[in-house]
């Protein structure tokens, strides 16, 4: 049983079908490079995935269970965590809330009054977590808003490593870095794999992808056009399935 | 000057941060006190002050329903429309149907919550902007308001309801009691539940706080539905202040409502806000209001006063956000 499980899933929008039936494995602790030419349906894969989409056909197990018909916060609840490209964070609420946005964590008011937000554990564990990543955030109390690309970057993946996930999924978490920054993700995206989560990377930047991951998948209009391991593949035969010139 | 105004202002905004006030509307609701009481010897008399907070406690009740819907980047321009039907509704209760007192009250409270759950629904579901559909709500809950009286107030209500409107227990007015009540019992909802917290991130980036499986249609439905019982609330105390169902009651108070939030510090455009701040914003119009009276100003001259608050607090907050530093 693999982690997670694509069986011949189909999506459209309208006349268009932007899934042809793709298929595919991810095991745990496995880095999967995901890449394709723009419009060629690695988003909407993977919002299948997180349930933002539901596919048209085919089955998402994840973790040995039919997971197809679950809404986003079902599946979020079982360990499946993105990070967006555009990040997804709530820039006037300060970085401790957005780190347990959704998940807000609750106590009895006095002792009686249920559903008061912690707001001191929130705090607690959100500087917890931003220690853990060993990355730089002037305070966990200011509005995400007022941060640096990178540092909400980081806010993104210490929410998306606060609840334990099994499979994270990364849409070009480095493109709007710069190269230090880069260094630190990808550094974190091996860490995450080390203790046994599954990823996902996105990404257009092949250096980054050939660096992380250890498997490759290449989409191409909304089909699975290659499907290699790192060491059996260089960058020019994955570039030339990516832009279909690959005999 | 101004930045030399700033580091003051900063220490105080960040004491007064949080129990989520801006130190800037607090600042002109005690300079409007001081100013009002040099220029007028009753306006600090105990009688005046009860005046004030008795003629801030219909809008300020509904200002709690627009801070809400305005912090999840939404608006409701029904609230002074859904007063007035709230307010014939519960008194048809009573007067036309013969229902005991509590139906007052839940007659009330029952039209407020079901004309906000329309609007929900129709902004969630049939995806209508919110603009449009409170717009719609605005006429829609006044017409009926009309048909259910014939035109006319429904007056004469039973002692209890009048107890809620004009009575003094410890020598305080029972809708400020009231007020007060619904606004602690507000302010910790939208400060420190997840219903708050969610509201919030709703209004400020909706893609976030659908990611992070926030159920983005129930919340909507809920607060609009919050709004409406805010305004049916806001119906049954006007109701037992003026022993009437009153048709045409809360005729523009939508304008009140939004202003107070606004001024209070609300974000127009979602994602900030407090109740404790509405008040404060609830305060400066019901300080406005009753210095223009006390100093004799034509009733039609308060109306455009209350425009250009609202104008001006939007644009001085725009003014602020832009000059934030990142």
């Amino acid at each position: 049983m693999s982690l997670l499980e694509l069986d011949g899933l189909e999506k459209s929008f309208g006349p268009v079908q932007v899934l042809r039936g793709v298929t595919l494995r991810l095991e745990a602790g496995e880095v999967l490079g995901l890449l394709g030419d723009n419009g060629a349906g690695k988003s909407t894969l993977m919002k299948c995935v997180t349930g933002v989409h539901a596919a048209d056909r085919g089955t998402v197990r994840f973790a040995g269970e039919d997971v197809t018909h679950l809404p986003p916060g079902e599946r979020r609840r079982r360990g499946i965590e993105m990070i967006y490209q555009d990040l997804a964070l709530a820039p006037q609420q300060d970085v401790a809330n957005n780190i347990f946005l959704g998940r807000e964590p609750t106590r009895r008011l006095w002792g009686l009054l249920p559903g008061h937000v912690d707001k001191a554990r929130i705090d607690r564990e959100a500087q917890a977590m931003v220690d853990r990543l060993g990355v730089r955030v002037p305070s966990i109390h200011i509005p995400v808003g007022m941060l640096s690309g990178g540092q909400q970057q980081t806010v993104a993946i210490a929410r998306a490593l606060t609840f334990q996930p099994k499979l994270v999924i990364m849409d070009e978490p480095t493109a709007a870095l710069a190269v230090r920054e880069v260094n630190s993700v990808l550094d974190l995206i091996a860490r995450m794999a080390a203790d046994g989560i599954g990823v996902i990377l996105i990404s257009h930047r092949l250096n980054d992808v050939f660096q992380a991951c250890s498997r490759m998948v290449v989409l191409q209009r909304g089909a699975v056009a290659a499907d290699l391991a790192r060491a059996d593949t260089t960058m020019a035969e994955i570039v030339s399935y990516i832009v279909g010139a690959h005999a | 000057m101004a930045a030399a105004l700033r580091s003051p202002l900063g220490a105080l905004n960040r004491a007064l941060g949080r129990a989520h006030v801006r130190v800037e509307s607090l600042l002109v609701l005690v300079a409007l006190v001081v100013a009002l009481s040099i220029l007028s010897p009753v306006f600090l008399s105990v009688s005046n002050l009860f005046n004030i907070l008795l003629a801030t406690t219909t809008v300020g009740i509904l200002a709690i329903g627009a801070t809400f819907v305005i912090c999840a980047a939404g608006i409701d321009l029904s609230l002074g429309s859904v007063l007035g039907l709230a307010s014939v509704s519960g008194a048809a209760m009573f007067a036309y149907l013969g229902l005991p007192w509590p139906f007052v009250i839940l007659g009330c409270l029952a039209a407020g919550a079901a004309a906000g759950l329309v609007n929900g629904l129709t902004v969630a579901i049939a995806r209508v902007p919110a603009f449009i559909v409170t717009l719609g709500m605005m006429g829609i809950a006044r017409g009926l308001a009309l048909i259910i009286s014939g035109g006319q107030g429904i007056y004469g209500m039973p002692p209890e309801i009048l107890f809620l409107g004009q009575a003094r227990p410890f020598g305080v007015p029972t809708p400020i009691f009231i007020l007060v009540g619904t606004a602690i019992l507000a302010h910790w909802v939208l400060a420190h539940t997840r219903f708050g917290h969610h509201t919030l991130a709703l209004g400020d980036n909706e893609a976030a706080a659908r990611a992070t499986g926030i159920d983005v249609r129930r919340l909507r439905i809920l607060l609009y539905t919050l709004s409406g019982l805010m305004a049916g609330l806001a119906g049954l105390v006007f109701t037992a202040r003026v022993n009437t169902g009153d048709p045409t009651a809360g005729l523009t108070y939508e304008l009140l409502a939004i202003t107070a939030a606004i001024i209070g510090g609300t974000n127009l455009f979602g994602g900030r806000g407090s109740i404790l701040g509405t008040m404060v914003g609830a305060l400066i119009m019901g300080v406005v209001q009753n210095g223009l009276n006390l100093l004799a100003v034509q009733a039609y001259w308060q109306q455009m006063a209350i425009g250009t608050v609202l104008v001006a607090a939007v644009w001085l907050d725009q003014i602020r956000q832009r000059g934030r530093v990142l």
